[in-house]
């Protein structure tokens, strides 16, 4: 009866972006038709490019971790009821710390030096994000504009400490370079190569690992723990979560930091992965947004978010392999997209019902 | 007389419960049709299946006669139903006007025709006795008009039939009187009305025929005539009611538990709400707040529980100054709160019972050890809870949403009398129960008097009031009118100071 009923919940928390998938996929086949192709191939090249081998596989686990930490940040906020659109910045200010405690721990051993990196990257993060938590909390400025600006800021700040401060010029006397210095060869993780040869020359990393644990950390944190419950209700009835003695403003700072952490650390592991090195951009690097869209689809659930991440990732590595076969790598821009509106008006009418709901007829509801 | 309704074998399953159980239900027309049942009896299921807000798992539905499937509240407007839920659907910041036309708005070109709309519901208003000012701006009016501006949306679109859903629960005894009126010019015109309404006596002075529906199964169709309270109440709850409640008087050891001094505080408006209010609340003592809504009772009790900030005064809890704390660390004094509004403040609708059973002590042991919860120890505890407070739910894995309104009140009043209370602050406390759920609350109010508790009541009711009360303070805009010891009151001259008069100047016979 129980397991019947668990079932049920999931298919119906599933169904949607299920749909929505399909949909996109189908929308897809529209537009690979209409650019004169066969959408049999386009999606054969997809899907092989992506999942077909041990080294095409480890490339999508690759474009998988840093969206599925910000999927996770974004997700630990919208069950507080907020809206961090500042998972890119925590992000960057992630990554350039990750550089900073690569350098100032370089003596480290490996495994210890690993835990400062990513540690940093999550403090960074968190820090970050909780200036717009604290704004919330306490002046009421919504947290899209604040994340926003601290978007920005991010990226200027970081590009200011790569050119002045972390630079090689500053550090190693060496000329000046328009990036970081690198991380020492500690403080990079494990390709998965190195573990199982079959990876090849994919860009696999253990990162990945350390996203799933991350997965777990806040299902338990979420669904387990008092700090999650307090979270969780403030996300869904602020006045009766103050009316339990929940302090509203104590719980949207902590969200935020939880979920800034979490955008950090996808910095850190991005440049632990693969970059070593922060460069200066004009760029956003777009793991924050992506993760919107991982959050989505996942429904905020942090099993959903793993298989969504998993999804993004095989759009975004068999993008490539699909214009290798000729097809418009926009194709793979058109079906996230659908898929995105798709769930994310599921999502918008989800809350309009409910508002409606909430005032004509009280007790309908269960039947997500 | 002919039928304007009949529902015919209406069966309605939810996951894990038979909300109505083939049900027979007609309506004729002209009539004043109360539909009475325990909380959770499936009451309002029925009503939602006959404006189309569900469709019943079968059954069917006549409507003057004709077999008519009705698969959503549009289709229930063209057949002429109309329908006011508990919790209204108005725009605040709208006129009256406005608010009813919404949707059907008399056309001018391309804008709406005010004046057509004006003029119009002027007219409904008048020609049913309901006394609304088209032009008022909703979120101005009480909370009894804004239910007659409901009334008038239906009138509007066309109705024939009402569907009342508890509709008094909300209303001061004036303003029920008043709508009493108001349906008898409605069935007078025609119209036909169905009245959900937990309060016997109004069945027996507003109804010609009543139906009792108990645990979602057809009980019995009766003249209102051949019939009276006691015997309503034995044929919803299956057993006889106790509808006075039992208490002994009782010697006071006069320590104030719960002191209050020169109470100021803001609204939302930042408008003076609460104007300088002082009492005490001794140990063991019921001290109810009788007063119209909205004279600052909301204000008062939020200020108290640590809701919403006081601007000057002072609170004290058994002697403690706990003026600026915060609502945990009043729980933690030992307070217990029943909010006026259980949607709102009670419960977290999406979250399941079982989670909401705790709230307010959530992070306590046996809950939460060490951060971690304890699921099965919150499942234990909000499973002995349902069973003692008889709170009506296939279990307490559904969501809270999907409880009868009267059963989640239940779920609340269990969950505060779950704690160690050494003051109990409860509003409303029986709003939308069932007599027999009455029965029980009042019992639980009187107990933890009995053992020592000091109850703040605040209640619309006069006879909940002067059932409960050991002393009696009248709120009147923001400020307590007068006190008197419960022995001396009555209804006639609480409601004098109710309405912001005072006794002396009854005695003395002058007019107020
Ligand atoms: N949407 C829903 N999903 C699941 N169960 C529901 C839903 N709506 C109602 N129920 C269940 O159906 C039963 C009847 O509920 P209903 O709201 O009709 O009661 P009611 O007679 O109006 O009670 P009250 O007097 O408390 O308002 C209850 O047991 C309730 O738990
Ligand atoms: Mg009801």
């Amino acid at each position: 009866m129980k397991g019947e009923k668990l079932i049920k919940k999931i298919w119906n928390s599933m169904k949607f972006p299920l749909i929505a998938i399909v949909l996109g996929f189908l929308v897809g086949a529209i537009f690979i038709i209409a650019s004169d192709n066969s959408p049999i191939v386009a999606y054969q090249a997809l899907f092989q490019g992506s999942l077909s081998s041990f080294s095409s596989f480890g490339e999508t686990l690759y474009k998988t971790t840093p969206i599925l930490f910000t999927g996770l940040a974004i997700a630990v906020a919208f069950r507080t009821g907020l809206f961090n659109i500042g998972a890119e910045g925590q992000y960057i200010v992630g990554a350039i710390s990750a550089v900073a405690a690569g350098w100032y721990f370089q003596g480290l051993p490996h495994l210890p030096l690993i835990i400062a990196i990513v540690i940093s990257g999550a403090l960074a993060g968190a820090l970050w994000a909780s200036i717009a938590g604290f704004l919330k909390a306490k002046i009421g400025v919504h947290e899209v504009i604040t994340t926003i600006m601290l978007n920005y800021t991010a990226l200027h700040l970081s590009n200011y400490i790569a050119k002045a401060v972390l630079n090689p010029q500053v550090l190693e006397g060496t000329e000046k370079k328009a990036h970081t210095v690198s991380l020492t060869d500690a403080g990079k993780l494990t390709k998965l190569n190195e573990i199982i040869p079959q990876f090849e020359y994919s860009s696999a990393h253990t990162g990945i690992f350390i996203a799933l644990a991350m997965v777990f950390v806040i299902y338990i944190l979420l669904f387990k723990t008092s700090i999650g419950y307090e979270l969780r209700s403030v996300g869904k009835n602020p006045d009766a979560a103050e009316y339990g003695g929940i302090n509203k403003t104590k719980n949207i700072i902590i969200s935020m930091a939880i979920s800034g952490s979490l955008a950090g650390m996808a910095g850190a592991v991005q440049v632990a992965g693969l970059l070593y090195k922060v460069s200066q951009t004009p760029n956003m690097p777009g793991y924050g947004f992506d993760g919107i869209a991982v959050a989505l689809v996942g429904q905020n659930h942090p099993i959903g978010i793993i298989f969504s991440a998993l999804l993004f990732g095989i759009l975004s590595n068999g993008s490539r392999k699909m214009q290798i076969a000729g097809i418009p790598k926009e194709i793979i821009g058109i079906i996230q997209g659908v898929i995105i509106v798709f769930v994310a008006a599921d999502q918008m009418s989800k809350i309009l019902e409910k508002r409606k709901k909430a005032k004509i007829k009280p007790k309908e509801g269960d039947e997500k | 007389m002919s039928n304007v309704v009949e529902m015919k074998n209406i069966t309605k399953i939810f996951p894990g419960v038979i909300a109505n159980d083939d049900i027979d239900f007609n309506l004729k027309k002209g009539e004043i049709h109360v539909l009475l049942g325990e909380n959770g009896a499936g009451k309002t299921t029925l009503m939602n299946i006959l404006y189309g807000l569900y469709r019943p798992t079968s059954g069917s539905i006549f409507i003057n006669g004709e077999k008519t499937i009705i698969k959503d509240p549009n289709t229930a407007i063209e057949k002429g139903i109309g329908m006011v839920h508990q919790h209204f659907m108005l725009v605040q910041t709208f006129t009256v006007a406005e608010n009813i036309v919404l949707g059907r708005e008399p056309q001018k070109g391309l804008s709406i025709d005010m004046e057509v709309a004006n003029a119009k519901v002027r007219e409904i208003s008048e020609k049913f006795g309901l006394k609304v000012n088209p032009e008022a701006k909703v979120m101005d009016l009480s909370v009894g008009i804004q239910q007659r501006v409901e009334i008038l949306k239906a009138l509007y679109r066309g109705a024939e039939i009402l569907i009342l859903d508890e509709p008094t629960a909300v209303l001061t005894p004036q303003e029920i009187e008043e709508l009493g009126v108001i349906m008898k010019n409605l069935v007078a015109e025609g119209k036909s009305i169905i009245l959900i309404t937990h309060k016997l006596k109004e069945v027996m002075s507003i109804s010609d025929r009543v139906t009792v529906i108990r645990r979602g199964k057809f009980i019995d169709t009766i003249s209102t005539q051949d019939t009276d309270t006691d015997h309503l109440a034995e044929l919803m709850v299956g057993r006889k009611v106790n509808l006075t409640v039992d208490k002994q008087t009782k010697e006071f050891t006069g320590n104030k538990v719960l002191e209050i001094k020169d109470l100021h505080v803001l609204d939302n408006r930042f408008l003076e709400a609460v104007k300088g209010i002082s009492f005490n609340v001794n140990e063991g003592e019921i001290f109810a707040l009788a007063g119209v809504d909205g004279n600052g009772q909301s204000q008062l009790i939020e200020a108290i529980t640590g809701l919403r900030k006081i601007k000057s005064g002072m609170v004290f809890i058994n002697g403690e100054d706990v003026t600026k704390y915060s609502s945990r660390k009043i729980i933690e004094q030992g307070v217990g709160h029943i909010p006026e509004d259980r949607q709102k403040r009670g419960l977290v609708l999406d979250h399941d019972l079982a989670e909401n059973m705790i709230l307010g002590y959530h992070y306590k042991e046996p809950f939460t050890k060490k951060l971690m919860m304890n699921y099965s120890e919150i499942h234990k505890h909000a499973k002995r809870l349902i069973k003692e407070f008889d709170v009506r739910t296939p279990s307490e894995n559904v969501t809270a949403h999907s409880l009868s309104g009267g059963n989640q009140q239940k779920a609340i009043v269990a969950r505060e009398f779950h704690k160690d209370l050494k003051v109990l602050i409860a509003a409303q406390p029986t709003r939308g129960l069932d007599v027999g759920s009455i029965e029980f609350v009042h019992k639980k109010i009187v107990e933890a008097r009995n053992n020592g508790t000091a109850v703040l009541l605040v209640s619309l009711e006069l006879d909940e009031v002067l059932a409960l009360a050991d002393r009696i303070g009248v709120i009147y805009d923001g400020r307590i009118v007068g006190s008197l010891d419960a022995k001396d009151a009555d209804e006639k001259k609480l409601g004098i100071m109710m309405a912001g008069g005072t006794i002396n100047k009854v005695e003395g016979g002058e007019d107020i």
